[in-house]
């Protein structure tokens, strides 16, 4: 009952019950662990990968139906896409369990839409829930990987009067 | 272990739970100084040549150890800045590092000794220890510089890693390190002068761990596989309270992968070869479970209870199980009298901490000393309680923390809950095999623990001036402290965690007459501490309440705030309302559809003041712009004060539009992100933060960005409809 899935490039065949949802078999099976489970339900966004492009929750992506897409995780960015890099220097991350999912929400939304408006980021990282709250962050980031001018909000250390102590 | 070792520890872990959560609460309690030694016998974990808190490597890189886990807080970062700050070492060649487990070399003075973090006291905690530490290490690089280029000590100077003399020689740590760590280290090195700090307070002090967490490098519990490793998960009862009577796991067997059935305490556990496996198990076991001792009632019934309480319906026993007055004074006669300007009652539902990561944790016992792996909020308490599962010194049981996908408080409990679980699955399971013990979103959500649900009842009059003249308060809500092993007096009188935020408010102390008491009746669902603890509903009641006076007084909700701050002498509160309302532009109309609400409150030694831009859409409110103004004493790292001021901001939020765990019949309702809706992006504000000036030493920014946003909003509601907002959440569904 081997199954073939292709992820970041690579075919596996993975020995999972077919029902297994994707997760479970990035995370348990492969070792590709930077996919989060977080609701199981398709409610948080956590489990977010790529198939053939488009965000799916792998949480509730039985392993056997997935056909022939190509899944890609984030371990399969690379590390230095432009949004990795503006996640970075934004440090958006708190907790940061729920970061990869954003970043690939978001990694969708750009191959899809590279300037996207206001709307457009919020519509496609509702999904996503950060209980952290980075949500302002995240659109930051958007903007400053697509190299759009950022949310109007000053820099907050910069914003700050200098401590005396 | 021996008798009377056992004893001693079994004491001491009752006055640390009273330690832990006077202290989570905000106030302090001391402890025994010899306690921290007491709880780490059987460690371990020794200090290097540079003490417990700094290593350094050949390649010129600093290590800073942190004592406190980082679970979302930004603390890693400010708590390597100030090591780095005294030690005048290049940031970029820093490194954070968790600490291991060891109350004595680790202990949070703030918390009575105990490792642990909570109640927004990493920074403050660490600020002498780290500037000490790192000072101490810059001195002994300083002494074998001196000594192997024959100069004195007072010609050697420090800058960004680099030891020099005047006359051109220079070496990096590494070069140094062999001779700096024979070097005896000073007891009470000279610490900076404050005006020449270059790292602390800029927006270099930036995280270390962006990175990892932009890569899905960070290793979280959940992400642990060890070899042979087994993971677990267990069918709770449905009430809390509920025992075992009787299971049947035929069907569990079935699954493929399924390894073994073991009743436990807190109800029936499986563990198998894969995490689909174990969930697959775990939900066709069948369970009777026997509730004669478990909560029955549900969520609406006990709300009833606490309000017949409050009105006088019920008449409450005296003595410690009564009501409990705080911040009373001024004939309390008079505050039942006269014509109130407002009497109002406020709901505040339970909440569930919901953080991203559910609980979890690995443990391997049975071979050698007991090892975990996860999130140790309180590493000293998980290591009492551990060690009374396998029997063994708390200082043996060695803990791993690792990166962890937030806490909000539900990390840091008296029974250490889902760890001791995980070990009593790990000591069945035995031979040091490895067992992940999973708990699904739903186990999570329903696994109590919860922001106990609490009812306000407020009645005010006031003098000529539409100012307050007496205040008549009554709090009822569930005792946290109540949650504490038998035997410890933590639950009786006072619960300080129930008032806090109201006890100590400047409105009060402004106040002639104020008659305040509190009381917390008996309920079986257990809560807990929920990011702000106290201020979750305190603040809301006070500056909800102190809006509607203002309002019937005809005043402006800023100048009205300032007369009673000044008043009372807060001088901290006023000068965070006037940034904020200064920086919000107050004085001006707001944006064309827009209506301003602003809020000031004081937790955790930090004072938050804010204003924020609301508006009705489709009936429910939207949050725009957020202007927040802190004074948490000297920002150490600013840019991650404003980072949880953006989280502490959307977490409350969440909590006051959409946060609600309700029961029927004892069970939880909710399971879920579908039905406890929680905030996203689209409904999250643009928070700017503003930090006031202050020389003082540093306090708490990972909790005081919480409880203010709620009554913010809430005031601008009154402001747009008249009408005060009497229970949470505003979104009823
Ligand atoms: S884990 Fe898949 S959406 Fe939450
Ligand atoms: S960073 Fe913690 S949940 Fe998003």
């Amino acid at each position: 009952m081997a199954t073939t899935v292709d992820v970041n490039g690579r075919s596996y065949n993975v020995s999972s019950p077919p029902d297994t949802p994707l997760l479970w078999v990035l995370r348990d099976e492969l070792g590709l662990t930077g996919t989060k489970y977080g609701c199981g339900i398709a409610q948080c966004g956590a489990c977010t990968v790529l198939a053939d492009g488009n965000p799916i929750r792998s949480c509730q992506m039985p392993v056997s139906a997935l056909g022939a897409a190509k899944i890609t995780t984030i371990e399969g960015l690379g590390g230095a896409t432009p949004l990795q890099q503006a996640w970075v220097k934004l440090d958006v991350p708190q907790c940061g369990y729920c970061q990869s999912g954003q970043i690939m929400s978001a990694t969708a939304l750009l191959a899809q839409n590279a300037k996207p408006d206001d709307a457009a980021i919020t519509e496609a990282m509702d999904g996503n829930i950060c209980r952290c709250g980075a949500y302002q962050r995240i659109r930051a980031a958007i903007k400053e990987a697509a190299g759009m001018p950022s949310v109007a909000v000053p820099s907050p250390a910069l914003a700050a009067p200098a401590p005396k102590a | 272990m021996n008798k009377p070792l056992n004893d001693i520890v079994r004491a001491a872990s009752r006055r640390e739970v009273l330690a832990v959560g006077a202290t989570l609460a905000g106030s302090s309690l001391l402890v025994g100084c010899s306690l921290p030694t007491i709880l780490s016998a059987g460690s371990p974990v020794k200090p290097g040549a540079f003490g417990a808190f700094l290593k350094f490597d050949p390649d010129g890189s600093v290590t800073v150890l942190s004592k406190h886990i980082e679970f979302g807080q930004g603390n890693h970062a400010g708590l390597a800045a100030i090591a780095a700050e005294e030690l005048d070492a290049d940031w970029d060649k820093v490194k954070v590092e968790q600490a291991p487990a060891n109350a004595k070399l680790y202990g949070n003075y703030l918390m009575g000794g105990l490792q642990g973090t909570g109640g927004s006291s990493a920074i403050a905690n660490s600020w002498k220890q780290l500037r000490t530490a790192g000072a101490a290490a810059r001195a002994m690089f300083v002494q074998a510089a001196a000594t192997k280029w024959g100069v004195a000590a007072g010609e050697v100077t420090v800058a960004n890693g680099v030891v020099a003399h005047k006359s051109g020689k220079q070496a990096g740590f590494g070069e140094l390190l062999a001779d700096a760590a024979k070097v005896k280290p000073p007891q009470a090195p000279t610490l900076k002068d404050p005006n020449s700090f270059t790292l602390i307070g800029t927006p270099r002090v930036k995280r270390k761990d962006s990175g990892l967490k932009a890569t899905g490098k960070a290793r979280y519990t959940q992400d642990v596989h060890l070899p042979d490793m087994l993971t677990a998960m267990v069918a709770h009862s449905p009430r809390f309270g509920g025992k075992v009577k009787s299971f049947d796991d035929s069907a569990a067997r079935k699954v493929p992968g399924y390894v073994a059935t073991y009743q436990i305490p807190t109800g029936v556990a499986v563990v198998a070869t894969s995490t689909y496996a174990a969930r697959q198990a775990r939900d066709a076991l069948k369970v009777d479970w026997d509730d004669s001792k478990a909560e029955k009632r549900g969520s609406a019934e006990i709300l009833q209870v606490f309000k017949d309480y409050a009105s006088g319906k019920t008449v409450a026993p005296s003595g410690k199980d009564g009501w409990q007055p705080f911040s009373s004074h001024g004939d309390a006669a008079k505050a039942a009298g006269g014509t109130a300007a407002v009497e109002v009652a406020y709901d505040f539902p339970y909440l569930a901490h919901a953080s991203m990561e559910p609980m979890n944790c690995v443990a391997m016992v049975g071979k050698g000393p007991a090892r975990l792996m996860y999130g140790a909020q309180v590493p000293t308490l998980d290591q009492v309680n551990c060690a009374g599962v396998v029997g063994a010194l708390p200082g043996s049981v060695e803990i791993e923390t690792l990166a962890t996908g937030g806490s909000f408080g539900r990390r840091a409990n008296f029974q250490s809950d889902y760890v001791v679980e995980c070990v009593h699955i790990a000591k069945k399971v035995g031979g040091g095999r490895p067992v992940k013990l999973v708990w699904t979103r739903e186990d999570d959500m329903r696994g109590g623990h919860y922001r106990p649900m609490v009812h306000h009842t407020v009645r005010v009059t006031v003098d000529k001036d539409g100012y307050p003249a007496t205040w008549r308060h009554r709090i009822v809500t569930q005792s946290i402290m109540k949650g504490a092993p038998p035997g410890s007096p933590g639950g009786k009188g006072l619960d300080t965690t129930a008032v806090e935020g109201a006890m100590g408010s400047p409105y009060l102390k402004a106040t002639p007459v104020v008659d305040a008491q509190a009381l917390t009746p008996d309920v079986g669902v257990t809560v807990l501490w929920w990011r702000s603890v106290g201020a979750t509903h305190t603040a809301y009641v006070m500056e909800h309440t102190i809006e509607q006076l203002a309002r019937k007084a005809g005043k402006d909700s800023v100048e009205y705030r300032r007369a009673l701050y000044t008043k009372a002498g807060a001088n901290r509160h006023l000068a965070a309302l006037n940034l904020a309302a200064d920086k919000a532009g107050w004085t001006t109309p707001a944006p064309t559809g827009w209506t301003r609400g602003v809020a000031v409150h004081e937790s955790f030694g930090s004072v938050v003041a804010q204003v924020a831009e609301v508006k009705l859409e489709n009936g429910q409110p939207k949050v725009g712009r957020v202007v927040t103004a802190i004074d948490c004493g000297t920002a150490v790292a600013p840019d991650q004060v404003a980072a949880q001021m953006e989280g502490g901001t959307c977490y409350g939020l969440s909590a006051a539009l959409f946060g609600a765990i309700t029961l029927t019949k004892g069970v939880v309702d909710q399971a879920n992100f579908d039905a406890y809706r929680v905030l996203r992006n689209s409904e999250a504000p643009t928070v700017e933060t503003y930090i006031v000036p202050s020389t003082n030493k540093p306090s708490g920014v990972g909790e005081p960005g919480t409880p203010v946003i709620g009554p913010a909003v809430a005031n601008a509601l009154l402001a747009i409809t008249g009408q005060p907002t009497l229970s949470q959440p505003f979104v009823k569904t």
